[in-house]
C-alpha cells in the first residue's frame, strides 16, 4: 500500500499546496458568520449604514479570495491526482510486461485489465477527493466549533455535545450499510450469473423446454436481491432524518441557552445568530465527509489490489550474462514441470531430442501436457526438474531475448491485433521486406485471401481480428511466425480450423521452407503428425512413446489407440 | 429527435411506475410536508431571535412556546422524510425488479436470431448494469428532484411572504449561478468527450495487449508495446487534467455566486432593519433561506444529468424488452407426444440474412431409425441444419415435417422434447450434478438419474467427485474435463431418451479413453432412433444412411458413402486428404 506513495513523489508541492489552499478557503468561509454578527451588533444596533455596506464589501472580498484559493487548490489536486494515476498506470503496465507466464496464469487477464482501467480510475478519483476535501471537512467542523467557543464557551458546549452525536449517527449508519452493500453486490452478481448462464445455454434451455423454470429461478434470485436492497435502504434512509433531528434539537437548545445568556448580558443578539450559522455549516460538512469516506474507502480497496500486482516479483528472470548458440537442435532431458500451486506435475520424465531441421510431432489427449511441453522451448515457463537445451545450451543460460527471437510460435488461440495485416505480420520481424511478407503468407496458405482483400496487406484488422474467419486468422498467425524465418517453429494445434486439404498443403509448404527450421507440431490429429521425424506421445504428462510412426504403431499402445480411433482398423495401412 | 426519444422512454418508465402511483403520490405529499416544515423552522427561529433583543429584554415564555413548536415540527418533518425515503426505496427497487423480470421473460421468448447476433455480454450488461444505473438515477430523481423543486418554490414563497424587496434581490442573483454552472458544463463537455475517447482508446489497447500478453512476450514486443502505451497514457494525462480541473471549478464558482446572494440578502436585509422594515429575526431567517435556497440548484443540475443518463440506460433495456418475439405457437398447434421419427424435409430454403443464399431447395426423406451424418470442414454450417430441425430458426421457404406434420404446426416445446441434443458446446447449469442430469426430466428419481449416468458411462467419475451426485458444478467451475462435461450432457439426454437425436461428435480436446466411452454411449442411444450426427469419425460416416456434405453453409452433396466416393466430388477430396497418406 505504502509502495503506491512513491508514485506521488513528483507531486509533493501539489500535495501540500492543494490542501493548504483548501484550508485557507475554509477559513475565509468560517469568518462569514462573524462578519454577519458584526453587521447585526454594530451596524444595525447603531443604525450605521456605511458600516453595513463596508462589512458587506468585506463579505464579497472574502468570497473572491475564497474563490481564488479554491481554484488554486482544485488545480493542484487535479494535477497531482492525474499525474499520479498516469505514473501508476505506466508502472503497472510495465510490471505486466515483465510478468512471467505463470504469474499471468495466476492473475488472469481479466483481473489485470480491471486493475489497469477501472481500479486506477477509482484511485485517481480518491486521490483527487482526498486532496480537496479530506482536510477541509473536519477542519470546517472543528473550526466552526472553535469559532463558537471564541464567541461564548458555555453556549459552545452544545456544539461539543452535538458533533459527536452527529458523527455517531453518520458513521454508524455508514458502518452498518457498507458491508451490506457488499451483500447487495453479491446478490447482483448472482442475478448476473443466471442471466449469463441462460444466454450461453439458450439452445439447451429451449431444447429441454425449460424456459418457464429458468424464469422462475431468475425471479427468485431477483426477488432476493430486491428484498436485500429494500432492507439496506431502510436503514440508510435513517441517516437524513436523524441528523436533521439532532441538528435542529441542537438549535433549539442553542436558542434557549442563547436567550438566557443574552438576558444576562453575557453575549449579544448577533452572537446568537452567528452560533446558529455555525451549527448549519457543521451539518453540511458532516454529510460531505460521510460521502467522502465512502469514496476513499472504495479507492483504498482498489489501491490495495493494484499494489498486489505491483508487488509480484516476476517468477522468471533472464540471466544477466545470457549466452546463445548457433544450432537449433532441441533436447529434453528428464524434464519435469509443476505449475505454481498445482497439486502434481503436469509433465514428468520427458526425454527426447530433435536435430536441427527435424520435424517433431506431439500427440496426446486433452490435458496430457502437449502445450506445456512446447512452452518450455522458448522458456515461457521454467522446467522444475531436468533441463531443456536448445543448441546444446540450457535455456536458462540463454539470453532470453535471443532465445525467443529464434523461435516462431503459433499459439492455439489465433490472436491478431488491431491495425493492418501488415502491422500484424511485422510483429514477427520489424525489418521484414514486402517480399518476405508475401513469402510467409504463401507458405501459410494465406496469400490467396489476402490478395482478394481490397487493400491487400494494408487491410485493416479489427480488435481480436474479428473481421476474419477462424481459418483466416489461424493462417495469418502462422504467417506472422514465419515472417521471422525462425530456427524453431512451433505450431500448437494451429491448424484446427483449417480443412484437411488446406492443412495438407500447409504441411507440405512448411516442409519445403529453404531455411529448414526445426518444426514442432502439436495436434490431436494423427494424420497431421504421422510423417514427423520424431513423434512424442504424451499421456497424463508422461511420454509413453517416442519414435517414428511405424515403430510407435508397433510399440506404443496409446498411439495405436489414437491412430485407430481416427483411421479405422484395417482401413489403410 | 433525441428529445423525443427520451420523452418516449420517460413515458414507458412512467408506465412501470403507475402500478405504484399511490405510493408515488404519497411520497410527493410527504416531500412537500417535510420541505414545508423545514422551511417553517427558520421563520420560527427568526421569531425566537427577535425575542432575544438584549439584556433584560428576553421574553422567555414566548421563546419557550416557539421552541416547543419547533420541536414538534422537527419530529413531524423527520418522520415525513423517513417514510418518504422508505417509499422511494421500495418503489424504485420494485420497478427495477419488474423491469428485470420482464426483460428476462422476454429473453426466453426472443428468436434465436436475436440472441445469436448479440454478444451475451452486451445483453447481460443491459439487464444488469443498465438497469442498475437506471435504479440509481430513479432513486436520486425521486428523493432529490421532488424535494429540490419543492424547496426552491417553497423558499421563494416564504421569502415573498416575509419581504418582497429582498426576495427580488435573491431572484435577480440566482440566474447568475445557473448561467455560470451551465457555461462551465458546456465548455467542459468537449474536454470530457475527448477524455473518454482517449480513455476508450487506452482501454482497448490494454484489453488487447494485456489480454494477449503471452503473444506479446512470445514475439518480444514488450518494449514496443510499452512505448505505445506511454504515448497514449501521456495524452490521457494531459486531457484528463484539463477535464478534471475545468469540471472541478463548477462547485467553487457556484459557491461564490451563492456567497454573493448571501451578501446581497445581508446588505438589503440589514439596511431594511435599520430602516425599520424588518426585524433582526427576520433577517436571520432570510440568511438561512439564502443558504437553503441556492443549494437545490446545484443538486438539481446534478440530478438532471443523472436522470438523463438513467433514461439512456432505460432506453437500452426497453429496446430489449420491445424486441419482436418469436412467432408464438399457433392456437391449434399440435402437441407432439411420442414421435415415430420420420422427418420430411421438402424444398427447404434458408439464410440468416436476406440476400445471402445458404441452403437452397434441400429435400430429404428421413425414415424412422435412419442415421444422417453431417460432414464438412469446421464452420461449414452444420449448426444451421440443427437450428432448422430444432426450429431454433424457421425455414424461409419449403417445410420440415415430423411424422407428416409441418413443424410450424407443432408446439415448439413438444417438438423439442422429441429431440435429444448433445452438442460439443457442453453447457451445464450452475447446480449439482443431479440437477444437471435431471434437467431433461426434473421429476426423475435418484435411481433413474443414476441409471442414466451409468448408461452414459458417467457414473464412475461422478462417484469419485467430492459429494457424488450432490457436487455443485457450473459454467466456469473447474474440476471437470471437457470430456466429462460431455458425458454429463449425454446422461442428461439418456434420462429422457427421446425418439430423435441430434449428436455432435467430438473433434478435439477429448482424450482417447473418454472419447471411446462417448462413442459407446452414443451407439447405445442411437439404437432404433432417428439420429442426426455431426460426424468426424470415419466409422460413423460410413455407417450413415445418408451423408450430407456441407461447405460454406451450403449442402453440396448428399448420398451414402459409396455413391459419394464414386461421384469424386468434394467428399471424395475430403475423404482422401483426411484419411489417405500424403
Amino acid at each position: 500500500m505504502k509502495k503506491l506513495l512513491i508514485y506521488m513523489k513528483g507531486f509533493r508541492k501539489e500535495c501540500v499546496l492543494g490542501p493548504l489552499f483548501k484550508l485557507l478557503e475554509a477559513s475565509f468561509e468560517l469568518m462569514v458568520p462573524l462578519v454577519m454578527a458584526a453587521v447585526i451588533d454594530t451596524g444595525i444596533a447603531n443604525g450605521d449604514r456605511g458600516y453595513i455596506i463596508r462589512m458587506c464589501g468585506v463579505l464579497v472580498g472574502l468570497g473572491i479570495v475564497g474563490l481564488a484559493c479554491s481554484l488554486t487548490a482544485q488545480y493542484f489536486a487535479a494535477k497531482a491526482s492525474v499525474g499520479f494515476a498516469a505514473k501508476l498506470r505506466s508502472a503497472l503496465f510495465g510490471r505486466i510486461q515483465g510478468l512471467s507466464f505463470s504469474d499471468m496464469d495466476r492473475e488472469g487477464p481479466a483481473t489485470l485489465i480491471t486493475r489497469m482501467t477501472s481500479d486506477i480510475n477509482q484511485v485517481q478519483n480518491g486521490v483527487n477527493l482526498t486532496l480537496r476535501l479530506l482536510l477541509r471537512s473536519p477542519f470546517v467542523v472543528l473550526g466552526a466549533m472553535v469559532m463558537a467557543f471564541t464567541i461564548d464557551w458555555k453556549a459552545a458546549l452544545i456544539f461539543a455535545a452535538v458533533i459527536p452525536l452527529l458523527s455517531i449517527v453518520v458513521f454508524g449508519v455508514m458502518l452498518w450499510t457498507m458491508p451490506r452493500y457488499k451483500q447487495v453486490q453479491a446478490g447482483l452478481d448472482r442475478v448476473l450469473g443466471s442471466t449469463r448462464e441462460n444466454l450461453t445455454g439458450v439452445r439447451v434451455v429451449r431444447a429441454f423446454g425449460r424456459e418457464q423454470s429458468e424464469t422462475e429461478e431468475f425471479q427468485r434470485e431477483n426477488n432476493a436481491l430486491t428484498h436485500l436492497q429494500v432492507f439496506v435502504g431502510r436503514v440508510s434512509a435513517l441517516m437524513n432524518p436523524m441528523t436533521y433531528i439532532l441538528i435542529n434539537l441542537g438549535t433549539v437548545v442553542l436558542i434557549w441557552v442563547g436567550a438566557v445568556r443574552v438576558d444576562t448580558a453575557i453575549i449579544t443578539q448577533g452572537a446568537v445568530v452567528a452560533l446558529l450559522n455555525y451549527m448549519s455549516q457543521i451539518l453540511v460538512e458532516l454529510v460531505k465527509l460521510a460521502n467522502l469516506i465512502i469514496n476513499i474507502s472504495k479507492a483504498l480497496a482498489c489501491a490495495g489490489r493494484i499494489s498486489g500486482v505491483l508487488d509480484t516479483e516476476p517468477s522468471l528472470t533472464a540471466p544477466r550474462d545470457g549466452r546463445s548458440a548457433e544450432s537449433s537442435g532441441v533436447e529434453f532431458d528428464s524434464v519435469e514441470l509443476t505449475y505454481n500451486g498445482a497439486g502434481g506435475p503436469s509433465l514428468s520424465g520427458i526425454s527426447f531430442s530433435a536435430k536441427a531441421g527435424d520435424t517433431v510431432g506431439i500427440i496426446g489427449g486433452t490435458g496430457s501436457g502437449k502445450t506445456s511441453l512446447v512452452n518450455l522451448i522458448p522458456r515461457f515457463y521454467d522446467a522444475t526438474g531436468g533441463s531443456v537445451r536448445v543448441g546444446g545450451l540450457d535455456v536458462k543460460g540463454w539470453d532470453l531475448g535471443a532465445l525467443r527471437g529464434r523461435v516462431g510460435i503459433v499459439p492455439q488461440k489465433a490472436v491478431l491485433f488491431t491495425g493492418t495485416i501488415r502491422e500484424n505480420l511485422l510483429w514477427g520481424n520489424e525489418n521484414a521486406s514486402e517480399e518476405d511478407l508475401w513469402d510467409a503468407l504463401e507458405t501459410a496458405q494465406a496469400k490467396e485471401f489476402v490478395l482478394e482483400k481490397p487493400r491487400g496487406l494494408d487491410e485493416p484488422v479489427e480488435q481480436g481480428g474479428r473481421n476474419f474467419s477462424g481459418g483466416q486468422r489461424q493462417r495469418l498467425t502462422i504467417a506472422r511466425a514465419l515472417v521471422r524465418k525462425p530456427d524453431i517453429l512451433i505450431l500448437d494445434d494451429s491448424a484446427s480450423a483449417l480443412d484437411f486439404a488446406t492443412d495438407l498443403k500447409l504441411r507440405g509448404a512448411i516442409a519445403r521452407l529453404e531455411y529448414s527450421p526445426t518444426v514442432f507440431t502439436v495436434s490431436q490429429r494423427a494424420s497431421s503428425i504421422q510423417h514427423a521425424d520424431v513423434i512424442v506421445v504424451l499421456d497424463n504428462g508422461q511420454t509413453v512413446g517416442v519414435g517414428a510412426h511405424k515403430e510407435l504403431l508397433e510399440s506404443c499402445e496409446v498411439y495405436r489407440e489414437i491412430y485407430e480411433s481416427q483411421f479405422d482398423r484395417g482401413e489403410r495401412k | 429527435m433525441k428529445q423525443k426519444a427520451s420523452k418516449g422512454t420517460l413515458k414507458k418508465v412512467l408506465r412501470y411506475i403507475r402500478r405504484y402511483s399511490f405510493f408515488v403520490g404519497l411520497s410527493v405529499l410527504l416531500a412537500a410536508a417535510s420541505v414545508a416544515a423545514a422551511l417553517y423552522i427558520p421563520i420560527l427561529t427568526g421569531r425566537a431571535v427577535d425575542h432575544i433583543a438584549g439584556p433584560g429584554n428576553v421574553d422567555f415564555a414566548a421563546i419557550f412556546r416557539i421552541l416547543v413548536q419547533i420541536g414538534v415540527i422537527i419530529g413531524l418533518s423527520a418522520l415525513a422524510q423517513w417514510v418518504m425515503s422508505l417509499i422511494n426505496n421500495r418503489v424504485t427497487y420494485r420497478v427495477v425488479r419488474d423491469i428485470r423480470n420482464e426483460a428476462f421473460e422476454k429473453l426466453q421468448r426472443l428468436p434465436l436470431s436475436y440472441i445469436d447476433s448479440h454478444p451475451a455480454g452486451e445483453t447481460v450488461s443491459r439487464l444488469i448494469a443498465d438497469v442498475d444505473q437506471f435504479a440509481d438515477g430513479l432513486l436520486m430523481g425521486f428523493t432529490q428532484l421532488f424535494t429540490g423543486v419543492i424547496t426552491i418554490l417553497g423558499t421563494l414563497g416564504f421569502m415573498f411572504s416575509v419581504n418582497i424587496a429582498i426576495t427580488l434581490v435573491v431572484l435577480l442573483v440566482t440566474p447568475v449561478s445557473l448561467i455560470v454552472a451551465a457555461f462551465i458544463a458546456k465548455s467542459t463537455y468537449n474536454m470530457f468527450r475527448l477524455q473518454s475517447r482517449v480513455r476508450g482508446e487506452q482501454t482497448g489497447f490494454v484489453e488487447e495487449t494485456v489480454g494477449n500478453e503471452k503473444v506479446v512476450q512470445a514475439f518480444g514486443r514488450e518494449r514496443r508495446t510499452m512505448e505505445r502505451f506511454e504515448e497514449i497514457n501521456e495524452r490521457l494525462r494531459a486531457c484528463s487534467l484539463r477535464a478534471i480541473f475545468f469540471s472541478s471549478i463548477t462547485n467553487p464558482s457556484t459557491r461564490f455566486v451563492n456567497s454573493l446572494v448571501y451578501t446581497g440578502v445581508g446588505i438589503a436585509g440589514a439596511l431594511s432593519v435599520v430602516g425599520g422594515g424588518l426585524s433582526v429575526g427576520q433577517l436571520t431567517c432570510f440568511l438561512s433561506y439564502a443558504n437553503s435556497y441556492t443549494k437545490p440548484f446545484n443538486e438539481i443540475s446534478g440530478v438532471v444529468t443523472e436522470l438523463q443518463n438513467a433514461l439512456a440506460c432505460a432506453a437500452r433495456v426497453f429496446e430489449l424488452i420491445e424486441q419482436e418475439p418469436q412467432i408464438p405457437d399457433a392456437e391449434d398447434a399440435l402437441e407432439l407426444t411420442e414421435a415415430v421419427g420420420a422427418v420430411g424435409i421438402d424444398g427447404v430454403c434458408f439464410s440468416y440474412k436476406p440476400g445471402q443464399r445458404l441452403i437452397e431447395d434441400f429435400s430429404l426423406d428421413v425414415k424412422p431409425g435412419q442415421r444422417i451424418a453431417l460432414v464438412g470442414p469446421t464452420g461449414c454450417g452444420k449448426t444451421t441444419v440443427i437450428n432448422l430441425l430444432m426450429r431454433f430458426y424457421d425455414v424461409t421457404a419449403g417445410s420440415i415435417a415430423v411424422d407428416g406434420t409441418d413443424v410450424r404446426n407443432i408446439t415448439r416445446k413438444s417438438l423439442r422434447r422429441n429431440y435429444g441434443m448433445v452438442l460439443q458446446d457442453t453447457w451445464l447449469k450452475n447446480g449439482t450434478v443431479r440437477e444437471n442430469i435431471a434437467y431433461s426430466r426434473p421429476d426423475a428419481s435418484l435411481e433413474e438419474i443414476v441409471e442414466a449416468a451409468k448408461a452414459a458411462h458417467a457414473h464412475s467419475f461422478i462417484k469419485r467427485m467430492p459429494k457424488g451426485y450432490e457436487t455443485v458444478i457450473g459454467e466456469d467451475l473447474g474440476g471437470l474435463s471437457q470430456g466429462q462435461k460431455q458425458l454429463l450432457c449425454i446422461a442428461r439426454v439418456m434420462l429422457s431418451l427421446p425418439p430423435m437425436l441430434i449428436l455432435d461428435e467430438a473433434t478435439s480436446s477429448i482424450d482417447t479413453r473418454t472419447e471411446i466411452r462417448i462413442q459407446k454411449a452414443f451407439a447405445k442411444m442411437m439404437k432404433g432412433r432417428t439420429s442426426f450426427i455431426v460426424a468426424h469419425r470415419l466409422s460413423t460416416i460410413r455407417d450413415a444412411d445418408v451423408i450430407l456434405v456441407m461447405r460454406d453453409g451450403h449442402i453440396i452433396e448428399q448420398g451414402d458413402h459409396r455413391s459419394l466416393l464414386e461421384q469424386g466430388g468434394f467428399y471424395a477430396e475430403l475423404y482422401n486428404s483426411q484419411f489417405a497418406k500424403t
